[in-house]
């Protein structure tokens, strides 16, 4: 079953064609990975599945519904996460605390009321503490529970960005480079925890991703990219053996790409 | 501090760092109880000897009780010293003179207002140079509204609400403009707010202003300075209640959310625009009961009241407090307070030269606020926090213990 369809969509930056005319289906509980060179257009496709730029023309489809014309807040409420690529946590607040943004979201309680903070808004926060209790359980983050993300190695930021992004009970997850700026341990660390998304949460995950061992461990498709086009899509052997991928990132002859 | 296990989710969402509030604001009201009984029933007249006498007993024996309840448990000894300061606050106007009375009340009142500032500057991260316009809107709102013979059950929450919606128009230009321009934009209407109350004579008696009678509650009258000590007290306390409150809400979370990243935060499903306006309103509407308070504290109010140094001064009462904590409003209130006082008290033994200068108030203001800024840019609150750790941590304190790294690139691309 498509989770996240993807049809046509193109967004032009002044004349720079970002991306171009780019379809493709998520599968409900796949990892499905979005690789290409340096500016191919990956992340603006994420930026454009979470509604931050407006698509030139296109439809973007989830669970069956379009959700082109959401606005950009609504997005998580629909369950779809997503990391960013140079980590975007809230720097002055605790780690609990960005988890607990997570959980945004998912309040039911007026704004009214969280100046009287009574039993409902009160048992509202106990319940969203729960859930996020468990996602730090999830990714080991216990020590770091009470510090300023300020204080906290990159590593550890990556880590914290990814539990905020699963607090808000996502259906699909989109992670843009989540090994990028991690060292090799931590890079396993990231593809175990990728895995389980998908196999104990059942969480689908789209990635955009440059490290090909990551890539070929956890993908099960593949989608590689260039000049805002898609090029090849495939299982991860397939798109890598594509002479046009190939091409892609080792340079070629011109007159025999076209 | 906490570690790794914990028992008690509810520890995540507590008001105060100490458990055992029940017993702690029981203590407190028994306290009022007996104060108020004693003021009415007892057989002799006290004098302020007296007073200071039952304060310490109760003090005493208050604070034995919460230092046996808190002795295993988490805050240190947070609940005893809050209680030591309850028990102060409540025994004030029966111990202080009034000249020191009045000026503690004008902490509270400007207390009041640097909540919602340090809400709306420290939480949310929008900045406003146009605060004295709310506090002139609960000002005069709670003025006229008093003429007409209303009393303050209806006059504060009116001037809250006025204040409120003023502060939802203020906030639309936040939606679109950060920084140094919404400085201006908050500025420029501040201005105008200023002009229409200099100009609309019919309504606001202009540039002459108007006086205030006694507010009164139901027919009981706040006549004297310690009633209005502890109106102010109250209503201050119920701020501060309110401020917390937030901040430990998703409306706080979110707040912090558009301070650090605009970009998560909205994809994290904060709606920006409803959140701005949201916390500009809160801020408005608490500087709103502030200027209601101090309407009535000073018993008159004109347009002159309510410039931009008020608003400049509502500022550094923030910056100079800590706007990381709803500590710095105290704190900022009362260095607000007691510098103006210290330069006037130290002004007529300086060489008339200096002594004399026109404008010396503000330029040591001036001073300070640069000081601040350059040494501590976590206000007082924030060195005190470094004094306590200092002794916590005795003799282990380092000085890079509060040092924060720099921080890694944050992308500007999707701002």
């Amino acid at each position: 079953m498509t989770l996240l369809e993807v049809e046509n969509l193109a967004v032009h930056f002044g004349g720079i064609k970002a991306v171009d005319g780019v379809s493709f289906g998520v599968d409900k509980g796949e990892i499905f990975t979005i690789i290409g060179p340096n500016g191919a257009g990956k992340s603006t496709i994420f930026n454009l599945v979470s509604r931050i730029y407006e698509p030139t023309s296109g439809r973007i489809r989830f669970e069956g519904k379009d959700i082109t014309q959401v606005p950009p807040h609504r997005v998580a409420g629909l369950g779809i996460a997503r990391t960013f690529q140079n980590i975007e946590l809230f720097d002055m607040a605790t780690v609990l605390d960005n988890m607990m943004l997570g959980r945004h979201a998912h309040r039911r309680t007026g704004m009214l009321s969280h100046l009287f903070f009574g039993p409902r808004t009160r048992a509202e926060e106990l319940a969203h503490r729960r859930k996020v209790e468990e996602v730090i359980d999830f990714l080991d983050l216990q020590h770091y529970r009470d510090q300023m993300i300020a204080n906290l190695p990159y590593g550890v930021r990556k880590v914290v960005e990814l539990g905020r992004a699963l607090c808000t009970e996502p259906k699909i997850l989109l992670l843009d480079e989540p090994s990028s700026g991690l060292n090799v341990e931590e890079t396993e660390d990231m593809s175990f925890w990728i895995s389980d998304i998908k196999n104990i949460l059942g969480i689908t995950v789209v990635m955009v991703e440059h490290d090909m061992n990551l890539v070929n461990e956890v993908s099960d498709r593949v989608l590689a990219l260039n000049y805002g086009r898609v090029i090849a899509t495939g299982t991860p052997a397939e798109v890598q053996a594509h002479p046009e991928v190939i091409r892609a990132y080792l340079g070629g002859d011109e007159t025999e790409a076209a | 501090m906490r570690f790794l296990f914990k028992t008690d989710y509810a520890q995540d969402t507590r008001l105060f760092p100490f458990g055992g509030t029940r017993r702690f604001w029981a203590g407190l009201a028994l306290y009022a109880a007996i104060l108020v009984a004693l003021a009415h029933y007892a057989p002799v007249a006290l004098n302020a000897t007296h007073w200071l006498g039952v304060a310490i007993v109760y003090a005493v024996l208050f604070g034995a009780v919460l230092l046996r309840q808190n002795a295993d448990g988490e805050g240190g000894n947070a609940a005893f010293w809050y209680g030591l300061l309850g028990v102060g606050a409540l025994s004030a106007p029966f111990v202080l003179d009034l000249y020191f009375l009045s000026q503690i009340t004008f902490v509270y009142v400007y207390a009041i207002a640097g909540v919602g500032l340090i809400l709306l500057l420290g939480m949310c991260g929008q900045i406003s140079l146009g605060h004295a316009a709310f506090m002139a809107c609960g000002a005069y709102t709670a003025g006229l509204l008093q003429a007409q013979g209303f009393d303050l059950l209806v006059t504060l929450p009116a001037a809250i609400l006025l204040s409120a919606a003023l502060g939802v128009v203020i906030g639309l230009p936040a939606l679109r403009m950060t920084g140094i321009y919404l400085a201006f934009a908050t500025y420029a209407f501040a201005f105008i707010v200023e002009e229409v109350l200099a100009r609309w004579d019919g309504l606001t008696g202009g540039n002459m202003g108007f006086v205030l009678s006694d507010p009164s509650i139901l027919g009981y009258s706040f006549d004297s300075e310690q009633k209005m000590y502890y109106l102010a007290m109250a209503l201050f306390v119920l701020t501060l209640l309110a401020g917390l409150n937030i901040r430990r809400s998703s409306t706080g979370r979110a707040f912090m959310a558009i301070r650090d990243s605009e970009t998560a935060a909205e994809a994290m499903g904060v709606n920006l625009a409803v959140y701005k306006t949201t916390a500009f309103a809160i801020s408005a509407g608490m500087a709103g009961l502030a200027g209601a308070v101090y309407a009535h504290l000073l018993f008159f109010i004109s347009p002159e009241g309510f410039t931009i140094f008020l608003s400049i001064n509502l500022l550094v009462l923030a910056v100079i407090g800590g706007l990381a904590s709803m500590h710095g409003a105290v704190f900022g209130a009362a260095f607000i307070v007691v510098l103006p006082q210290l330069i006037s008290l130290t002004k007529d033994s300086l060489p008339p030269v200096v002594g004399q200068l026109p404008g010396l108030e503000s330029g040591i203001f001036g001073l300070v606020i640069v000081l601040f800024v350059i040494f501590e840019p976590m206000g007082i609150h924030g060195r005190w926090m470094k004094i306590k750790t200092y002794f916590q941590l005795f003799p282990l304190y380092k000085r890079g213990t509060f040092k924060r790294q720099k921080s890694y690139m944050v992308s500007e691309k999707n701002r």
